[in-house]
C-alpha cells in the first residue's frame, strides 16, 4: 500500500475511490437526479436491454451526466424492447422503445443533454397506482 | 469496471446475531451463480439503527429497504429484485398505520426527523475498508488541522462549535482540550472513553462497528491541538466486534501512514493503542478509566487534580467519549458555525440515542438536540408496544431518571433533562407503559448501581445498600410511610458526599420515580397494592367461579396443592399456601384466574 504523505496524496486517493461509491451517494438524493429504468424482463434482455443498460452505466458518467440508471420489469411494451423510461427531475417520465446501445447514445447527447426529443417515444396512456 | 448494484448488509452486533452474516454469504453465493459478482457488491456496514426490524438489507441505487430478512430471502431478492427490478414487496417495510409498504428509508416515519451526524457513515461505508471512509472526506479534517491550522486555532474551532461531552456530564469539549494543551510535560495521551456500561445503551458500541475510522481521526486531531503523539482506546472485552473492526481500521490506517510517524509530512506522530476493560462500570468514570489502564484497581480519585493535569501514568491526559469524538471531524471539515445552528442554545448538534422498553421500533437513533420526548417516543420510537398506555421513560442510564406523561413536550438537551430530575447520561432510553411499576424500576437500577459500586466511599457502597433494601422492603408490603422520608434524605446525602459521578446519580432513580409517582409509593405501603401488578409479595390470586368450569387443569399444575374443588364445579385457591407462582393462570384455558 502506497503511504499517503502529503494533503494532495489524501486528495488523489479520494478522487480515485469516490467513484465506487457514487452509486451510494446518488441513490440517497435520487430525486434530485436523472433517472433511467431500463426494462429488464424476459422479452427486455432477450431483445438485448443488457447491452442498453451497459451502455448507459458507461458512457453517462463521460458526457458529465449525473443520472441513476436502475432496471425494472416489463413495462409491457415488448413490441417495442429494451424499453427505457426516463424521468428527469420535476418532469413526467417519457418512455423510449427500440432503444439499441446506438439509440441509448443517441437519447444521451439530444434528450438527456439538450432536452431535444428523438424518434421512438412511445405514448404512455395509463396509469399507475 | 464499476459495479451496477450495491447490496448493503447490516454488519452491527444486533443483525448479525440475526444471522446477517450468513445473508451474506448467501448473496455472495446467489449472485455467483448468475454470473453476477462483478456487476453486484455485496457489502457489509454498520448498524442502520432500525434493530428493531433486522436484519436490514439495502439495495442501491434505487434505493429499497428490506427489514427482518432471512438468509433464504437472499435467493428471491437477487431473482426478482436483482435480474428482474422487481422488489420483493414481502420484505418490505409495513407502515403501521397506513397499513401499506414503504420501500425506502426516508419515507419511513423512523428516519423522518433523524439527522445523522456521528452516525453519517453508519450503514453506508464498509467499516473495514479505509478507502471508503476516505471516499466521505474521511481524514480530510485531520488533513486541514495538520496542514492549514495551529492547534490552538483547532481548539478554538471546538469551544466554538459548543460540543458538549457525550458521556455523561456535558462538560464542553474545547474546554477540555484547551486545558490538556496547556500543562507541559515529556508525554501527553489522548484517551477514547469507550467503556459503555449503561444498560440498554449502544451507541457507542455501533459507531465503532460502523465507522472506527472517524474515531481514529478525532484523536489525531486531538493530539495534535493537546500536543499528545499517544492515543489509548478503553474498550470492554465484551464488545468484540467493535475490537476487531477498531483492530482492522488502526492497522489500514497506519499502512496508508495516516497513523504513525510524519502524517502528511508535518511531522507530527501519533500513535493508538487499544486497552480492554474488564466490565465494571465504574470503569467509565475516567480516573477510574485510568487506574484500570494503568493496572491498578479500576476505583475513582479525588478531583482535582483533573486528568488533565496529572491523568494516565501522571501525565496530562484528555478522555473523551466515543459519541463525542465521531463529531469532531465533521466540526472540521464543515465549520463551527455549521455545526453550532443545529441544536438548543446552550446544547449544540445532535445525540445518539438507543431505543429501548415497552416501544415499537427499538433501535439507534440521532436527532438534533431540542427535539421532544414525545417526537422521539410517538414518531421516531412508533409509540407503545401493543397499544399500551405511556407510563414513564427511563433516560440517563442507571443513573438518570424516571420521566412521565408531562415532561414529553420538553425539548431534549443538557439542561431541560437536568432540570426535570433526570439527565442526559450517554443517551440510553428505556421507555415503560402501565404494566411497569415504578417502585420495582427504582429497585431494578438500585440492584444494578448496588452491584457495580467499588466500595471505595462509604455513601455509595453502604448508602446504596441500604437505599435497596428499604425497596425491597416497600415492594413486600412492609414498607413504613418512615421509609418515604430516610429515602429521600438518604438519597439527597448520597448525591452530595459521594466520591464520583456513580454514587452521585445513582439515587436518581429513587428520587424522580419519588416525586413523579409518590401514589404509587403510598398504595404499595398503605394499601398493601402494587397498581402496576408487578410486585408479586402485593398480589393475592383469585378464582372467578362464574368463568371456571371446573376442568382441574390448574390444580394438576399447581406444584403447592393450593387448588381445592369438585369436579365440573368451580375450583378454589388456598391463599394461605399459594405461592403466587402464576402457573393456574398460564394453564388456565378460560381466563377464570386473575389476580387483585
Amino acid at each position: 500500500m502506497e503511504k499517503i504523505k502529503s494533503l494532495s496524496d489524501l486528495k488523489r486517493i479520494k478522487s480515485q475511490v469516490q467513484e465506487k461509491l457514487d452509486l451510494r451517494e446518488k441513490s440517497e438524493q435520487v430525486e434530485n437526479l436523472i433517472q433511467i429504468r431500463v426494462a429488464m424482463a424476459t422479452c427486455g434482455i432477450a431483445a438485448g436491454s443488457k447491452e442498453t443498460m451497459n451502455y448507459f452505466i458507461e458512457h453517462l458518467a463521460e458526457n458529465g451526466i449525473n443520472a441513476v440508471v436502475t432496471q425494472t420489469g416489463c413495462m409491457g411494451y415488448c413490441y417495442a424492447e429494451p424499453t427505457v423510461e426516463i424521468t428527469k427531475p420535476g418532469k413526467e417520465p417519457i418512455v423510449f422503445g427500440h432503444v439499441t446501445p446506438e439509440k441509448a447514445e443517441e437519447i444521451i447527447q439530444k434528450y438527456l443533454k439538450h432536452d431535444e426529443l428523438v424518434e421512438g417515444i412511445i405514448p404512455v396512456n395509463y396509469n399507475t397506482i | 469496471m464499476n459495479y451496477k448494484m450495491h447490496i448493503l448488509v447490516c454488519g452491527g452486533t444486533g443483525c448479525r446475531a440475526s444471522a446477517s452474516a450468513q445473508i451474506i454469504t448467501r448473496l455472495e453465493e446467489c449472485l455467483r451463480d448468475k454470473n453476477l459478482e462483478d456487476e453486484v457488491q455485496v457489502i457489509a456496514t454498520g448498524c442502520f439503527g432500525f434493530c428493531e426490524k433486522g436484519p436490514i438489507v439495502k439495495i442501491m441505487p434505487d434505493n429499497t429497504f428490506y427489514v427482518q430478512v432471512k438468509p433464504d430471502d437472499a435467493e428471491e431478492i437477487v431473482n426478482e429484485h436483482i435480474i428482474k427490478g422487481r422488489k420483493v414487496e414481502r420484505l418490505l417495510y409495513k407502515d403501521p398505520e397506513r397499513k401499506v409498504a414503504v420501500s425506502d428509508s426516508k419515507h419511513m416515519g423512523f428516519y423522518k426527523k433523524q439527522l445523522r451526524i456521528a452516525l453519517r457513515n453508519c450503514g453506508f461505508i464498509d467499516p473495514e475498508n479505509i478507502e471508503e471512509y476516505i471516499a466521505r472526506d474521511g481524514y480530510s479534517a485531520l488533513a486541514k488541522c495538520l496542514t492549514e491550522m495551529k492547534p490552538e486555532e483547532v481548539i478554538a474551532e471546538i469551544k466554538l462549535s459548543g460540543l458538549r461531552g457525550r458521556g455523561g456530564a456535558g462538560f464542553p469539549t474545547g474546554m477540555k482540550w484547551e486545558f490538556a494543551s496547556k500543562y507541559q510535560a515529556d508525554q501527553k495521551y489522548v484517551v477514547c472513553n469507550a467503556d459503555e456500561g449503561d444498560p440498554g445503551a449502544f451507541m457507542d458500541r455501533s459507531i465503532m462497528e460502523g465507522d472506527p475510522h472517524s474515531i481514529i481521526e478525532a484523536m489525531a486531531i486531538c493530539g495534535y491541538s493537546i500536543g499528545a503523539t499517544k492515543g489509548l482506546v478503553y474498550i470492554r472485552a465484551e464488545y468484540p466486534l467493535a475490537i476487531h473492526r477498531l483492530q482492522v481500521a488502526i492497522k489500514q490506517a497506519k499502512e496508508f501512514g495516516l497513523l504513525g510517524e510524519n502524517i502528511f509530512g508535518t511531522g507530527f506522530h501519533f500513535d493508538i493503542e487499544i486497552r480492554y476493560g474488564a466490565g465494571a462500570f465504574v470503569c467509565g468514570e475516567e480516573t477510574a478509566l485510568i487506574h484500570s489502564m494503568e493496572g491498578q484497581r479500576g476505583e475513582p480519585t479525588m478531583k482535582p487534580p483533573f486528568p488533565a493535569e496529572a491523568g494516565y501514568l501522571n501525565r496530562p491526559t484528555n478522555v473523551n467519549n466515543v459519541e463525542t469524538l465521531a463529531n469532531i471531524p465533521v466540526i472540521i471539515t464543515r465549520g463551527a458555525n455549521w455545526f453550532n445552528k443545529i441544536g438548543t442554545e446552550r446544547s449544540k448538534g445532535t445525540k445518539v440515542f438507543a431505543l429501548a422498553g415497552k416501544i415499537n421500533n427499538v433501535g439507534l437513533i440521532e436527532v438534533p438536540m431540542g427535539t421532544t420526548l414525545r417526537e422521539v417516543i410517538y414518531e421516531i420510537g412508533g409509540g407503545i408496544k401493543n397499544g399500551k398506555k405511556f407510563k414513564a421513560v427511563q433516560t440517563g442510564g442507571p443513573s438518570g431518571g424516571c420521566l412521565t406523561e408531562k415532561h414529553l413536550d420538553v425539548p431534549i438537551d443538557f439542561d431541560n433533562l437536568l432540570a426535570s430530575g433526570s439527565m442526559m447520561g450517554s443517551g440510553g432510553m428505556i421507555v415503560m407503559d402501565e404494566d411497569d411499576c415504578m417502585v420495582s424500576v427504582a429497585k431494578f437500577y438500585l440492584d444494578f448501581t448496588v452491584e457495580e459500586s467499588c466500595g471505595k466511599c462509604t455513601p455509595c457502597r453502604v448508602g446504596n445498600k441500604r437505599l435497596y433494601e428499604i425497596l425491597d422492603k416497600i415492594t413486600q408490603g412492609k414498607g413504613t410511610m418512615e421509609d418515604l422520608d430516610t429515602l429521600q434524605n438518604l438519597s439527597q446525602v448520597i448525591k452530595d458526599t459521594a466520591l464520583c459521578g456513580l454514587g452521585q446519580t445513582s439515587p436518581n432513580p429513587v428520587l424522580s420515580t419519588l416525586n413523579n409517582f409518590y401514589d404509587e409509593y403510598v398504595a404499595h405501603i398503605r394499601d398493601h397494592k402494587c397498581p402496576a401488578g408487578k410486585c408479586k409479595a402485593l398480589l393475592s390470586f383469585h378464582i372467578d367461579p362464574e368463568l371456571c368450569i371446573g376442568c382441574g387443569l390448574c390444580a394438576r399444575n399447581c406444584p403447592v396443592d393450593a387448588i381445592v374443588g369438585e369436579r365440573k364445579s368451580p375450583h378454589f385457591i388456598d391463599t394461605s399456601k399459594c405461592i403466587k407462582c402464576g402457573t393456574c393462570i398460564e394453564k388456565c384455558k378460560f381466563k377464570a384466574i386473575s389476580t387483585r
